[in-house]
C-alpha cells in the first residue's frame, strides 16, 4: 500500500519538505482533537521518517506516529479518530454531539416545575418530545450557531440554546439564567472537558503542597554526618571519629478538616485529588470530616458518621498547636448555621459554629480555608463572607494558584 | 540494527516498530501496560536478539537520579587517609560509577533498562532529562564530562503509579502493551510450551479469559500468571477434562492459586462459583 493522502502527495520518506507540509496539517488536526502533541515530538516524527524507520505503509506510519506523538494510553482513542479522519478524509463526527449525555437526562429528573411551566412544556408536546427534538436538531446541526430561530445556538428564539427568549427553552452551555425563563441549564460537555484540563492534576497538587515541606531530623541515627565527622576528626588530631545522625524527613504536621455532603458533592473529584495528594505528600496527616460548619464533634470515617464521632475538644487536645490546620469546604450554607445556636441542619448544636471555629483557630495559629467554589462567586454568598471574616481573610480558592498562596502562608515563619 | 521479535518473545507489529524507531533515533522507549504483560522481559529479549549486553537499573522509592550517574564514596576515602593509602591522593578512586555511566562508557552499544521509573520520587524523571536527551553528564568532583560513546538503547518501564512529567515524556517514544488477544496469547503460550496439547490449551485459555471477564477482580490474572498456571497444570499432569468443570458443577479450576493472587478475589470467585452451582 502506498503512503498517500487524499492530496496525492509523495511518500514522506522521499521528500522531507513536502511531507513536512502535509504533516503540519496533521499535527494541527491532532492538536484540534485535543491530543497534547508538542513541537519536539513532531520533529522527532519527522526525524524518524527521514531516517527511514518505516517503509511506505500507512499501517507502519500509524504505529510510528502513535509511538512518537502520543504519550498516554488515555489519548490513544482521540489519536485514532484524528488519524482516521485525516488520512481517509472521512468526515468525523464527535459522538458526544449526537447523543444526549446521561447527566443532562439525570438533571432533568431533578427538575421541579411549577404548574405554569408544566403547561408551557405541554405546549411543546411534553418534555420527552422536547428532548427528542433537541436530539434531532443536534444531529442536523454540525457547527456552532448564533441567531436564527431554529438551530441550537445562542441568542435566538428557538427553544434550544442560550440567551434566548422562549419560555420553554432548554438552555445549553450557559452558566446563569439571563431571563430566568429557560427550563434548566445543561452545560455542554465540551466545557466540562476544558475545565478538567485546567483542573489540578494530582501531580500539580503535590508540587504545590511541596512548599509546605519542612525537613527535620528525627528518629534513629542511621546516616553518616559528613560535616560532623570531619569536624570531630579534626578535633581528634586526625583520628577518625565517625558521627551519625538521623535521616531527614518531611516533618510538617497537617490536620485536614473536610466538609462532606450537601453542596460539596459537586466538588468530590477535586477534593479526592487533593486528599490523595496530601496523603502521599505528608507523613503526619490527620483528617476528619465535618458538615458545612465545624461544631462540637467531627468524624473520621464517613460511613460511621453517626456512631463514631470525635469531640472537637479532644481533637484540639490531641494534636499540638504545631499542626497546620487546613479546612476544605465551600462554606456555602445558611448564615444561621454559623452564627446561631441550633443552626446546624443535622443536629441541635448548643453553641454556634462560630464559637467552635474561633476556639480551634486559637489553638492552631497556622490555619487556612480552601474553597472549591470559584473566587468570583464569593462576594455573593453571605456565609462565605462570614467564614472569611472568621478566618481573618485566610480563605483561598482550591486552584493551583490558591493552593500556592495558602501554602506560602502556612510555610511562612 | 533491527529487532524482529525473538524465538521466546512474541512482539506485536506495533511494538516492534516502536522498538526500532527508538533504536534508530537513539531515544528512550517508555513502556507501559498491565503488570505481567512482559514490559521488563522486552529489554532482556531485545538485548538477547541484538546480541548486546544488558544493564539494568531497578528503581525503588528511595532511588535518586544521581545514583544512576555516580556516587562519591567519602567514607572509604576518609578511611584510606587514616591508613595512609596512596590512593587517597586521587579523588577519582572514590567515584563509584552508576548504571548510566557504565552504559555510556561501554565500547559496544548496550541495552539499558530503567525498570519501574514510577516508583521513584516525583522529581526523579526531571533529574534525568539532560542525561537521557544529550546522553552526557558532568562529574563535579573530577571536573570531567562523561559522554556516551554509543547512545545506549534505553527502555523505561512504568506501572502508572505516578504521572510522569511532560518534559520527560516529550523525549521518549511511548508504547502501551495492550493485553494480548486470544490469538496472540496462543502464540505466546506456544513459545513457552511448544508441546502443549491443543485441547488442554483451549480449555485453559477458556478458563483464563472467563476469569478475566469477572467484574470487580482486584488483580486480573495476566500473561505471566497464565504461564505459571500452565506450568503447574503440566507438572501435575492435569487432564483437559478436569478444566471443563462446568459439567461437574464445580467451577473453580484446579490450582487456581496461580491465577488469583488476592484472597478477596478468591473469596469472590468461590462465592460466584457457589451461586452458579445452585
Amino acid at each position: 500500500m502506498r503512503f498517500r493522502t487524499e492530496a496525492g502527495c509523495d511518500p514522506p520518506s522521499a521528500s522531507h519538505d513536502r511531507a513536512g507540509t502535509v504533516l503540519i496539517d496533521f499535527f494541527y488536526r491532532l492538536r484540534a482533537a485535543r491530543v497534547p502533541v508538542s513541537l519536539k515530538e513532531f520533529l522527532t516524527l519527522l526525524e524518524a521518517l527521514e531516517k527511514g524507520v518505516i517503509g511506505p505503509s500507512v499501517d507502519d506510519f500509524y504505529y510510528l506516529a502513535r509511538a512518537a506523538l502520543v504519550k498516554d494510553e488515555a489519548h490513544y482513542d482521540r489519536f485514532d479518530r484524528a488519524f482516521g479522519e485525516y488520512f481517509s478524509g472521512i468526515e468525523q463526527i464527535e459522538p458526544e454531539q449526537l447523543t444526549i449525555p446521561e447527566e443532562w437526562l439525570r438533571k432533568l429528573k431533578e427538575l421541579r416545575l411549577s404548574p405554569e411551566e408544566m403547561a408551557a412544556i405541554q405546549a411543546m408536546g411534553g418534555l420527552d418530545k422536547l428532548l427528542e427534538t433537541l436530539k434531532k436538531r443536534l444531529e442536523e446541526q454540525k457547527e456552532r450557531h448564533q441567531g436564527g430561530n431554529k438551530w441550537v445556538g445562542t441568542a435566538g428564539t428557538s427553544p434550544f440554546g442560550a440567551y434566548g427568549y422562549n419560555p420553554e427553552g432548554i438552555r445549553i452551555g450557559q452558566h446563569e439564567s439571563r431571563h430566568r425563563r429557560a427550563v434548566k441549564v445543561w452545560d455542554q460537555r465540551e466545557f466540562r472537558n476544558l475545565d478538567s484540563d485546567v483542573e489540578l492534576g494530582t501531580r500539580n497538587i503535590k508540587l504545590a503542597l511541596r512548599r509546605l515541606r519542612r525537613f527535620a531530623r528525627e528518629g534513629a541515627a542511621s546516616e553518616l554526618d559528613l560535616d560532623g565527622t570531619i569536624r570531630e576528626t579534626a578535633k581528634n588530631a586526625g583520628w577518625l571519629d565517625l558521627q551519625m545522625r538521623p535521616e531527614r524527613h518531611n516533618a510538617v504536621k497537617v490536620l485536614l478538616l473536610l466538609d462532606v455532603g450537601g453542596s460539596m458533592d459537586d466538588h468530590v473529584q477535586l477534593c479526592e485529588e487533593l486528599f490523595s495528594a496530601c496523603k502521599s505528600e505528608f507523613k503526619h496527616l490527620e483528617h476528619y470530616y465535618f458538615h458545612n460548619c465545624l461544631y462540637e464533634s467531627v468524624w473520621k470515617d464517613n460511613s460511621f458518621r453517626h456512631r463514631d464521632r470525635v469531640s472537637t475538644v479532644e481533637l484540639m487536645h490531641k494534636y499540638g498547636s504545631d499542626y497546620k490546620l487546613i479546612f476544605v469546604g465551600d462554606a456555602t450554607m445558611s448564615p444561621y448555621e454559623i452564627t446561631e445556636p441550633g443552626g446546624s441542619v443535622e443536629h441541635w448544636n448548643e453553641e454556634p459554629g462560630m464559637v467552635w471555629m474561633q476556639r480551634i483557630l486559637s489553638v492552631y495559629p497556622k490555619a487556612v480555608w480552601l474553597n472549591p467554589e470559584p473566587e468570583d462567586r464569593w462576594p455573593y454568598r453571605t456565609s462565605i463572607g462570614l467564614m472569611r471574616q472568621i478566618m481573618d481573610g485566610r480563605m483561598y480558592p482550591l486552584t493551583l494558584d490558591g493552593l500556592d498562596r495558602a501554602m506560602r502562608y502556612l510555610s511562612a515563619q | 540494527m533491527r529487532f524482529n521479535g525473538s524465538s521466546n518473545y512474541v512482539a506485536t507489529e506495533d511494538l516492534t516498530l516502536a522498538v526500532n524507531a527508538a533504536i534508530t533515533l537513539g531515544r528512550p522507549l517508555l513502556i507501559k501496560g498491565e503488570p505481567g504483560t512482559g514490559k521488563t522481559r522486552l529489554a532482556e529479549e531485545v538485548a538477547a536478539a541484538l546480541g548486546l549486553p544488558l544493564l539494568e537499573w531497578h528503581i525503588k522509592s528511595t532511588t535518586k537520579a544521581q545514583q544512576g550517574l555516580y556516587e562519591y564514596d567519602a567514607v572509604s576515602r576518609l578511611r584510606d587517609s587514616q591508613l595512609g593509602d596512596p590512593r587517597v591522593q586521587d579523588i577519582s578512586n572514590y567515584i563509584v560509577k552508576g548504571t548510566l555511566w557504565q552504559a555510556f562508557e561501554s565500547d559496544t552499544p548496550v541495552v539499558l533498562l530503567i525498570d519501574e521509573i514510577d516508583k521513584a520520587d516525583i522529581e526523579f524523571p526531571n533529574d534525568l532529562l539532560r542525561e537521557l536527551d544529550r546522553m552526557e553528564f558532568y562529574v563535579y568532583e573530577t571536573r570531567q564530562l562523561v559522554r556516551a560513546k554509543h547512545r545506549p538503547i534505553v527502555f523505561i518501564t512504568s506501572n502508572n503509579e505516578k504521572e510522569l512529567p511532560d518534559a520527560f515524556l516529550r523525549r521518549c517514544f511511548f508504547h502501551y502493551i495492550r493485553f494480548p488477544d486470544r490469538e496472540t496469547m496462543e502464540k505466546i503460550v506456544a513459545v513457552h510450551f511448544p508441546d502443549l496439547k491443543k485441547n488442554l490449551l483451549r480449555e485453559a485459555l477458556d478458563v483464563f479469559f472467563e476469569l478475566r471477564e469477572i467484574p470487580g477482580l482486584k488483580k486480573k490474572p495476566s500473561t505471566s500468571e497464565l504461564l505459571d498456571w500452565l506450568k503447574l497444570l503440566l507438572a501435575e499432569d492435569i487432564p483437559p477434562e478436569a478444566l471443563r468443570a462446568k459439567d461437574r458443577g464445580k467451577l473453580i479450576p484446579p490450582l487456581y492459586g496461580a491465577l488469583l493472587k488476592n484472597e478477596q478475589d478468591i473469596h469472590m470467585f468461590e462465592r460466584l462459583a457457589f451461586m452458579s452451582r445452585r
